[in-house]
């Protein structure tokens, strides 16, 4: 059967997202470590994708006030 | 004192103990919560109130937290409830426009848009702003931004997403999937807009 090339980089691709959160099993993580050590191409992407989930979590992070935190610390019950 | 009456004494002070110590760590996890609510609403005052209504309730109905369970779960399930409840307006579901194929997509837009100038590879990020990434998680429809803000920001597994949001787990992954699919899109599109 052929006329399907396989192509090792969009396997690769499909199990990123899985692969950054950790959800693979241990035989695809295999996989997909052995392909990004060979594959220069995918691991510039894989780096990117690391890069990108933390610029998305510093650049909407709001840090909260002190006013807030006070008045959740006033709705503890008193003693 | 008699007996019965000190073992009930007994059995208030351990209560609480128990209370002040299920207090003290929940308010440990209020900068998590404050930084979920603050994107689950247009605004700062919103999100203030929803996490001080989501301590009120939680503080109120500590008895039915189970110790030895899951407490950042079981509050992070609260406020999601109460942001419900607020009566978010219902939204239509999104006509789901079909998504990039690709994955790498914004990665290769983001490298084609800088031209052959030999861009720094390991600092591609750099070219998207602070302030699309915020829009671009405000735009997305709640159901998808519930799941992205839960387990992109929160760190919370796809079974407990799927917990505290009372879904079955493939739906979680489904909405994920297409939620951070189509935040990369809006980057994209403003990324290239913009340069």
């Amino acid at each position: 059967m052929s006329g399907f090339a396989f192509d090792p980089c969009d396997k690769c691709e499909q199990m990123m997202q899985p692969y950054l959160d950790r959800v693979l099993s241990d035989v695809e993580i295999k996989e997909a470590e052995e392909h990004l050590d060979g594959c220069e191409y995918c691991r510039k992407r894989y780096r990117f994708e690391v890069e990108f989930r933390t610029f998305v979590r510093q650049a909407v992070a709001e840090p909260m006030s002190q006013e807030l935190k006070e008045k959740l610390r006033s709705l503890r019950t008193p003693l | 004192m008699s007996e019965a009456s000190e073992s009930s004494a007994r059995q208030l002070a351990t209560d609480a103990r128990d209370r002040v110590r299920f207090e003290e760590e929940a308010l440990d996890l209020s900068d998590q919560v404050y930084g979920v609510a603050r994107r689950l609403v247009g605004s700062r005052e919103e999100a203030e109130d929803l996490v001080q209504e989501t301590y009120a309730r939680a503080f109120r109905s500590w008895r039915s937290f189970q110790p030895g369970t899951n407490l950042r779960a079981w509050l992070f399930r609260i406020l999601t409830n109460l942001n419900i409840d607020r009566g978010r307006k219902v939204q239509r579901t999104p006509d789901l426009q079909p998504l990039e194929e690709s994955d790498y997509f914004l990665y290769n837009k983001l490298e084609e848009n800088a031209g052959d100038g030999a861009p720094d590879e390991r600092r591609v990020v750099e070219r998207l702003s602070q302030n699309d990434a915020v829009t671009a998680l405000a735009d997305l429809p709640h159901d998808f931004r519930d799941v992205v803000l839960l387990v992109d920001l929160a760190d919370f597994t796809y079974s407990d997403a799927a917990q505290i949001l009372d879904i079955p787990i493939g739906t979680v992954m489904s909405r994920l999937h297409r939620g951070r699919r189509m935040l990369k899109g809006t980057l994209a599109t403003a990324a290239t807009d913009e340069s």
